[in-house]
């Protein structure tokens, strides 16, 4: 993806770019600290689906399910037990680990669209448990004011949480997907029956590959209620499962970093044009339709085409 | 979470005839999605909204024209064919420009398109206020059939539900129109090859699905409150049911129906608070029996 020696140059850019976020809290208001956290959040949501779609080329059509389920995870352990945050912390992405090698155990043997809808029903049962079950998950209305720790309670230190815990899973994300673990996902996404034939186990593969995807999107799931405090019901959502996927295909899938451009588009506008009108997902439409007609490729494919490093090749392939 | 205790035969026809005429408006409106999906080969998101479009049109229709059994009926018929303009509109101006790109590309355009259609709901008639149709006089009130009441209106729909069958059974088989889309449904490259305009081919599979999905937001009008969410919460159904069926299987999407809104109505018998869990179950079943849906595929 990257030539040799631009990869040094890439590192550079990103440890700019992470000094610069963190030197950002003191100098900018509150709200947009809070809206860059916002945007962390639903960045690392979106990788780690990009994790399975851009590089797996599986149709994962409902992330938001694990998401859904680290953040219920951690909110009812700390609600409803008093075990430390650290035990909460990390049981979020694990019970979403799980639900996903649950989920993809079954989900694995169909391929593309049957698979895809195989997974929105799979994952409308947990949503329509956290929807139904009120006793315990308080149902429709979901969980307000969880008890986060002290320290975590300001929304400036919630910030530096986010960034700290979003770049190391970035960084775990890029070595796994360098591995030879994270090749292998890629050349079955090119050709399964090569793979297959030469001995690579293509199923398990693909389920390894949800089940790291998943465990991140467990962590956004966290992180999403260390910033809101709350939980609810829409995060289970199919809704916000295909928002995610969107926001995977505007910044461009296939690039490591697009899944970022194509969140902070998405809160951005939800959040700016949302404050002058109640629309704003028409203007998101429109601007969708756009897109479509004349970058193709997502904005990151179209950034790295101008520069002249293509992007992976085989998108025809991956999809048909 | 307890469990009804006495179920008795009545309530279980009552349950059985509701479902079934559940399952007769997730059948017109999943024939139309099976219909797309099989011709064009395009999981057409926006299929939700269009039928949201039938369900508020033909709420103003029937207020336009007054309200009673009239009104009704205009409705019914006219609501249908304004969706089928929205969507030849959205066909001749956007769609037809993307068939040769990649499937994801095209999700993501019906994507923008539900977007846009369901926001433009929203500027036209408003979120707010209740809305309702009343069903005419002729429909109106309840029929004794082996000892359990149903509404009329519910009969009526398990009568159009078939008769929509047949229908469109007829077109795709009985007239030219609808042969050559079937065969464009199995190879587009030789239907083009022979002579044919493929884009108009599409443009009218394309605009008989919305139709269909029209119509079926005109019949289900008089039994729920018209409101904004509608589309989210047929599409994911829609799509279930098509999948289940058979994608692009028109008989399919009568099985998948019928296999939804029956354990959807029986669900809510056995388990009210956990009612909605039934057809997913159902369809986990169904694809991990048969992953390629009940029926054959065209894909």
């Amino acid at each position: 993806m990257v030539k040799p020696g631009s990869s040094l140059r890439s590192f550079w850019i990103c440890a700019a770019i992470l000094v610069v976020l963190l030197f950002l809290p003191p100098v900018i208001p509150r709200f947009y600290t809070y809206i860059l956290a916002s945007i962390f959040v639903t960045s690392l949501l979106a990788m780690s689906l990009n994790m399975v779609v851009g590089y797996g080329g599986l149709f994962q059509f409902h992330h938001a399910a694990f998401y859904g389920v680290g953040a219920y995870t951690f909110g009812l352990l700390l609600t409803k037990t008093h075990l430390p945050m650290l035990v909460a912390f990390i049981a979020g992405p694990i019970a979403a680990a799980l639900a996903g090698l649950l989920i993809g155990w079954f989900c694995v043997r169909l391929i593309k669209l049957y698979f895809a809808m195989l997974q929105i029903s799979l994952g409308s049962l947990l949503w329509a448990i956290a929807f139904r079950w009120y006793s315990l998950t308080g149902g429709d209305d979901g969980m307000h004011g969880i008890p986060t720790p002290s320290f975590l309670f300001s929304s400036t230190h919630a910030y530096y949480f986010i960034l700290i815990v979003f770049s190391v899973c970035l960084l775990l994300m890029y070595l796994i997907l360098k591995s030879p673990f994270g090749m292998t996902l890629q050349a079955i996404r090119d050709n399964p029956d090569r793979c297959e034939a030469v001995g690579v186990n293509v199923r398990r593969h693909q389920l390894i590959g949800i089940i790291i995807a998943t465990f991140f999107a467990g962590v956004a799931g966290v992180l999403f209620v260390v910033l809101e405090h709350s939980v609810f019901p829409d995060l289970l959502f199919w809704i916000l499962s295909l928002e995610v996927f969107i926001m995977c295909l505007l910044g461009g899938w296939f690039t490591f970093i697009g899944p970022v451009i194509g969140a902070a588009i998405m809160v951005s506008l939800r959040t700016f044009v949302g404050i002058y009108t109640q629309y704003w997902t028409l203007i998101l439409g429109v601007l969708l339709i756009f897109l479509i007609f004349f970058l193709p490729e997502g904005i990151m494919g179209f950034i790295s085409a101008k520069l002249g490093s293509k992007p992976v090749e085989g998108i025809e392939r991956a999809v048909e | 979470m307890e469990l009804s205790q006495s179920i008795s035969f009545a309530a279980l026809g009552g349950h059985f005839f509701v479902g079934l005429s559940r399952a007769m408006i997730l059948f017109v409106v999943t024939s139309g999605l099976s219909l797309v999906l099989g011709v064009l080969r395009v999981p057409n998101i926006a299929h939700g909204s269009l039928y949201m479009i039938g369900a508020f049109a033909a709420y103003t229709i029937s207020r336009l024209f007054g309200g009673g059994s009239t009104a009704f009926w205009l409705a019914l018929v006219i609501s249908p064919f304004v969706v089928a303009a929205v969507s030849l509109v959205a066909e001749r101006l956007l769609f037809q420009h993307l068939y040769q790109r990649e499937h994801l590309m095209l999700l993501l355009f019906t994507f923008a398109l539900m977007l846009i259609l369901g926001d433009l709901v929203k500027l036209v008639w408003g979120a707010g206020e209740y809305r309702s149709i009343v069903p005419p006089q002729l429909l109106k009130g309840s029929a004794s059939i082996f000892g359990s009441s149903i509404p009329r209106y519910n009969l009526f729909l398990i009568i159009i539900g078939p008769l929509v069958a047949v229908g469109l059974w007829l077109f795709t088989n009985r007239t030219k129109m609808g042969k050559i889309a079937r065969a464009a449904a199995v190879d587009r490259e030789m239907v083009g090859a022979v002579g044919i305009n493929v884009s108009w081919v599409f443009a009218f599979a394309f605009v008989l699905g919305c139709f269909l999905a029209g119509l079926g937001g005109a019949l289900v009008a008089p039994t729920i409150s018209v409101s904004l969410g509608m589309d989210h919460d047929i599409i994911i159904e829609a799509f279930l049911i098509v999948t289940i069926g058979g994608l692009g299987n028109m008989w399919g999407a009568m099985v998948g129906s019928l296999i939804f809104g029956l354990t959807q109505s029986f669900g809510v018998l056995f388990w009210p608070q956990f009612a909605i869990v039934f057809p997913y179950t159902a369809v986990v079943i169904v694809l991990l029996w048969r992953p390629m849906g009940m029926l054959k595929s065209v894909w």
